[in-house]
């Protein structure tokens, strides 16, 4: 085994960038969730946005056109979700599954003609100076501007919830929504611009993926992503800051089973007489995930005090 | 303006008409979307949706293609009604279909009449045990079965290329990821000669049949149903809700795990990695589109067939890219909860300010 | 000031099937408490939300100070000078005072601005408050307060208060009737609706009585009596059960040291309950709403179990038992809501009575239902109690309240049980219906079943119990004989102070 492959400092600038897609994607489910509004189309909406992005990048060439492509991608497919629930009044559950295996279909489809294309890549925002001190600089100062973004982003969304009165109608809604109704507030209007905020952000992590991490388009690529991202909303409890630790610790078990998997980690085990391979390694970010998903909601009690009461239950807006 | 009012009976016709206007209503949008791909737009919908009725090998290919898509439906229509959401059925059908396979591959020197139910018997265990999982964490960690129900996908689809790259690898095989091809005692009997119909087709017709009696003549239909509407109404009348999410869960997780083993032991005839190839995922659609009854599912899984079958032939004959059928199936899912809506709410005209 | 503050001028409002409001003509002045009085039903809660603007009139025209007045909403009647205190809160448990006051207002002051603006003006009305307290860890008076004093902040023209008493003790009601009184010397209007004839008359300046609709009558409460106020509320003299002859029986149920913890976050722990109930026997049981008589229901019910030998059915432990096995031998409950609790709104009548009539009545061989048995029961069910539906495939979410209570409370009493616990039996019930329930628990005791009877309506208790306790913070006060309590001995008990019943002896017969 040559675990001299696996450098720290690389370790953690892959685990950022690899935590950057369930970031964006879990953030924007973050804002949707405290409306009161479950939307399982992240999968969906992310793999549009991936597809979406690639397609604009290639197009014009210019990966930020992508960027703003991929979200409007997302954005475009969650308000078919939003319609769908708000105003059609239709399954939350159902609606979200329909727009995952949606998603998938029509990204398949638009995206037939550029696999195996090479999309235009993003240059990295190497910050003057600060890039340059040594360890800290490629550790801190040495992503591109996108990743910067998403951190902003969760920033933003924190003070957005805590700070500001919109924020704080918004989890009005997520948590009575018939008492926000009786108050004044538009529940439909609040949530849906709530659903096209998650869409967005969720179409953004996918274009990451399509364009900066990977960077190509294959189908069906999100592999399962979204659902992560799902699950690290659950890990937060449904607090902004908790959302960025999660995302960081996935991307680190992604980074770290594919270093291992170079690493010649395998044959190592195998030469010990362990019948091990690739596809256990390649396992770990999806049973980590339910061993997380166990863990948070074993201790319910926490996690459930924070959970938007209204969450998942649909408005008939009568009373 | 238009004002929704809440229907105060169940209107058996409207529920029955529903599922079929959204199968018109997607052809004629999945028409508009081939239109925008270039092709002739009734040639397409003709050789999808009609077409293949006129063939005979396409119509023992449409039962063929239709078993596991209602055997799995059935299963997950119990748990969708009392709100168990088991989106993992893919995972449970790859499962079940890798213990079935094991126990043929165990025997591979051995032929015998009891080698068939065996692996039926462990095609079932494997897809029940893999559901238990997201079931066990439910009631016992209150874990969100949707996401590790999911999460198992993955999973599973990597187990089986572990398991047929590794310790299922046919070891006559040039190292191709694939299992011994079966031997005849662990095939699925050919119910008519020169075409691949089998039996598994009779037992998804009992499953359906045997489904229906349960769910509208069985106190565990009504407590489904019970605990679907109204959770406290259940609790109230006794309904033990963590027994039953582990009957539902367990339940599903059979019937997939079944329909799992049918297909290794049906068409396919050896352990493949391609086994899953999104059965698990499109049930979804069946039962919704089945309205969670069985017969409803029986007719849906059939229209769902047929969107397989037309779409294989389309893909060479016009060159519609699969994904477009797959397109296809999603939208028809939207649509229909979009028409659901009627079945629920009566759509009123009202003059502005009668609001 | 000649001119009222607000006037309403023949204002209708129809919903499918029923007519909510004709044609509702009365006027409110400055500086008057004004009475809407009426029952369950007659269309109070519909008139109070077309001039908050939640429900926009069909016909009609509103004033308020003078000018035409139709709120596109209820931010536009806040805007007005219009606030309301709602009779079902609405607050957001998981959010604090504070954030809670700020929701209901238009243009907020800073943060640390508005809680000292808190602490100032609910001092100022009697009505102190923490704002940084979450509001789901209050009582239910408290979060009261929280609503009025988020109305206070407003400086409104116009309070609607919609059954503010119903949640508070009688203390409770003593501190909120000065807070109005301030309020009326300050010249604010207090638009003031219930059903409660003593509290009207004590409170109000002038009454507008509405029956099915429509305004029946305006008064001045102080020269009526309760007596006269009633008949023009009711319109008719109904026939009371009289609670009377009681001759105790064997001990059926008994109830020795019941402790549950809470149900949920904001729920309240039942300790140490012990009572016990007769054949023959009414045990009414008053209380504050949210002192656990969801819990001691839950309890009952057997969908909560609860330490052994702590609920005893005869001599059976039936502690451990759920609530299927509890109806087997004879222990059954009608929980208070009945959409989604009671019964399942989704599903027939039949389905409905098939819920739990399933042991009792033999509805079922193997698991396998039996079609005609369960219709059978369902049309005894309809016929026996006069429910008013087409037919038993109805929908139990299509029947009016009244209806659906009467088929909830007639499935349990037509499989006679041994013990019967009911919550709020009439909540919401029209007074026919409500005297028909009524009649039908009394008959039931008499055949030689005990009953006990949750209840926050005092006037029903005294109806029917024969014993009577109170509920208070998840304690259960000593039984004492109905007749005779005082409502100064109830206040204090509803309060937590079961001095009063101690004193009294243990559970004398009458």
């Amino acid at each position: 085994m040559d675990l001299s492959v696996v450098d720290p400092v690389a370790l953690f600038v892959g685990l950022v960038a690899a935590a950057t897609p369930l970031l964006f994607a879990a953030i924007g489910e973050l804002v949707v969730e405290k409306s009161g509004v479950l939307n399982l189309g992240v999968e969906g909406m992310m793999i549009v946005g991936a597809i979406c992005g690639f397609a604009t990048a290639v197009k014009t060439g210019s990966p930020a056109l992508g960027f703003v492509a991929g979200a409007a991608g997302g954005c475009v497919l969650s308000l078919i979700f939003g319609v769908m629930t708000q105003y059609l009044l239709s399954n939350q559950v159902a609606t979200g599954l329909a727009l995952t295996l949606f998603g998938l279909g029509i990204s398949a489809l638009i995206g037939q003609p550029f696999t195996g294309v090479k999309s235009p890549t993003m240059a990295r925002l190497e910050i003057p100076v600060l890039s340059e001190i040594p360890l800290l600089g490629r550790l801190f100062f040495s992503y591109d501007i996108v990743i910067y973004l998403g951190i902003a982003l969760v920033a933003a969304v924190w003070w957005f919830l805590k700070f500001t009165r919109r924020g704080l109608v918004l989890r009005a809604v997520g948590e009575n929504h018939d008492a926000a109704h009786s108050l004044g507030y538009s529940v439909v209007a609040i949530r849906l611009a709530a659903i096209a905020f998650g869409g967005a952000c969720a179409g953004l992590g996918g274009a990451y993926l399509s364009l900066a991490r990977v960077p190509q388009w294959t189908e069906g690529m999100t592999a399962g992503a979204g659902w992560i991202a799902l699950a690290i909303v659950v890990f937060s409890a449904w607090r902004p800051w908790r959302v960025l630790l999660g995302a960081w610790l996935f991307g680190g078990v992604t980074i770290l089973q594919l270093n291992l998997q170079a690493s010649g980690f395998l044959s190592w085990l195998q030469s010990l007489g362990i019948p091990a391979q690739a596809q256990y390694l390649s396992m770990t970010p999806y049973l980590i995930t339910i061993a997380v998903l166990v863990v948070i909601s074993a201790d319910g009690s926490k996690a459930r005090s924070n959970a938007p009461a209204s969450l998942g239950r649909t408005f008939t807006g009568s009373g | 303006m238009l004002r929704l009012e809440p229907r105060t009976e169940t209107k058996t016709l409207i529920q029955a008409l529903a599922p079929a206007a959204a199968v018109l209503i997607t052809m004629v949008v999945g028409g508009l979307l081939f239109a925008a791909l270039g092709k002739n737009p009734f040639e397409a919908i003709h050789t999808i949706f009609i077409a293949p009725l006129f063939d005979p090998y396409s119509r023992t290919e449409l039962l063929i293609k239709a078993s596991p898509l209602i055997l799995i439906a059935l299963g997950l229509s119990f748990g969708f009604r009392a709100g168990i959401w088991n989106i993992g059925a893919e995972g449970q059908y790859v499962m079940g279909g890798l213990a079935g396979s094991a126990v043929a591959l165990a025997f591979w020197n051995v032929e015998g009449a009891w080698l068939l139910p065996l692996m039926a018997v462990a095609g079932i265990a494997g897809g029940a045990a893999w559901a238990m999982i997201p079931a066990f964490l439910k009631i016992r960690f209150n874990a969100n079965e949707i996401l590790v129900s999911l999460m198992l996908v993955y999973v599973a689809t990597l187990f089986l290329s572990a398991m047929v790259s590794g310790p299922l690898r046919d070891p006559d095989g040039f190292n191709f990821p694939q299992s011994r091809l079966f031997h005849d005692s662990a095939r699925l009997p050919i119910l008519m000669e020169g075409t691949r119909v089998h039996v598994g087709i009779i037992v998804t017709m009992v499953a359906v049949l045997a489904a229906q009696i349960f769910l509208t003549r069985h106190l565990f239909g009504f407590n489904v149903r019970l605990l679907g509407q109204a959770p406290r109404a259940a609790a109230f009348s006794g309904v033990n809700a963590k027994r039953l999410t582990v009957i539902c869960l367990g339940l599903s997780g059979a019937m997939a795990g079944l329909a799992g083993l049918f297909e290794v032991a049906g068409p396919i005839g050896q352990l493949q990695p391609s086994l899953p190839v999104g059965y698990g995922f499109t049930a979804i659609i069946v039962a919704f589109l089945g309205r969670l009854s069985p017969v409803g599912i029986l007719f849906a899984g059939m229209v769902m067939a047929l969107t397989y079958i037309g779409g294989e032939t389309a893909q060479f004959a016009l060159g519609i890219p699969s994904a477009a059928i797959s397109v296809f199936q999603g939208l028809l899912l939207f649509i229909l909860l979009a028409v659901d809506l009627l079945t629920r709410y009566r759509v009123r005209f009202v003059r502005r300010g009668e609001v | 000031m000649t001119e009222p503050l607000l006037d309403l001028d023949g204002v209708s409002k129809s919903y499918p099937g029923v007519k909510a409001n004709d044609d509702v003509r009365f006027s409110v002045d400055r500086g008057e408490i004004h009475a809407l009085l009426g029952e369950n039903g007659a269309g109070k809660s519909t008139l109070v939300k077309m001039i908050y603007g939640l429900v926009r009139p069909d016909t009609g025209a509103m004033r308020f100070a003078g000018a035409a007045y139709e709120p596109a909403g209820p931010v536009a009647a806040r805007a007005s000078g219009v606030a309301m205190v709602f009779q079902h809160f609405s607050l957001f448990e998981a959010l604090t005072v504070a954030e809670n006051i700020e929701l209901g207002m238009e243009n907020p002051p800073p943060r640390g601005e508005l809680a000292a603006r808190i602490v100032k003006v609910s001092k100022e009305y009697g009505l102190p408050l923490e704002p940084d307290r979450l509001v789901g860890d209050l009582s239910v008076g408290i979060r009261q307060r929280v609503e009025i004093v988020r109305c206070l902040l407003q400086d409104p023209r116009l309070l609607i208060m919609d059954e503010p008493t119903s949640v508070l003790t009688p203390q409770e009601v003593e501190i909120l009737f000065g807070t109005l009184r301030k309020l009326k010397s300050e010249g604010v209007a207090i638009l003031y609706i219930s059903h409660k004839l003593d509290e009207i008359r004590q409170l109000c300046d002038r009454a507008t009585i509405l029956r099915h609709g429509k305004v029946v009558g305006t008064c001045i409460p102080a020269e009526e009596t309760a007596r006269s106020m009633a008949g023009m509320m009711i319109g008719q003299e109904l026939a009371h059960p009289v609670a009377g002859s009681f001759s105790p029986g064997e001990k059926l149920l008994s109830i020795e040291g019941l402790s549950l913890p809470a149900l949920g976050q904001f729920g309240v722990p039942l300790s140490d309950i012990s009572v016990s109930l007769r054949a023959g026997e009414v045990l009414g049981i008053a209380g504050v709403a949210g002192n656990g008589q969801d819990e001691f229901m839950l309890a009952l019910s057997g969908e909560r179990t609860c330490a052994a030998n702590s609920i005893r059915l005869k001599d059976r432990d039936v502690s451990r038992m759920g609530p299927t096995a509890r109806r087997r031998v004879g222990l059954q409950a009608a929980p208070e809501e009945r959409l989604g609790h009671a019964a399942a709104p989704a599903m027939t009548l039949s389905e409905n009575a098939f819920l739990t009539g399933r042991v009792r009545k033999g509805l079922a061989s193997n698991g396998f239902s039996k079609p005609s048995a369960i219709e059978a029961f369902a049309k005894d069910i309809i016929k026996g109690f006069d429910v008013r539906t087409p037919g038993t495939a109805t929908l139990a979410g299509a029947l009016s309240g009244g209806n659906l209570q009467k088929f909830v409370v007639g499935r349990e009493v037509l499989q006679e049980p041994v013990v019967l616990a009911v919550n709020q039996p009439t909540w919401g019930v029209d007074a026919h219906a409500a005297s028909q329930i009524r009649r039908a628990l009394r008959d039931l005791a008499e055949r030689g079943a005990g009953v006990l009877v949750i209840s926050q309506d005092l006037d029903e208790l005294m109806e029917i119990s024969d014993t009577f306790a109170v509920l208070a913070n998840g304690r259960l006060s000593p039984v004492r004989p109905a007749a005779g309590m005082s409502i100064e001995a109830i206040g204090r008990m509803m309060g937590g102070d079961f001095s009063v019943a101690e004193s009294g002896g243990e559970h004398a017969a009458p």
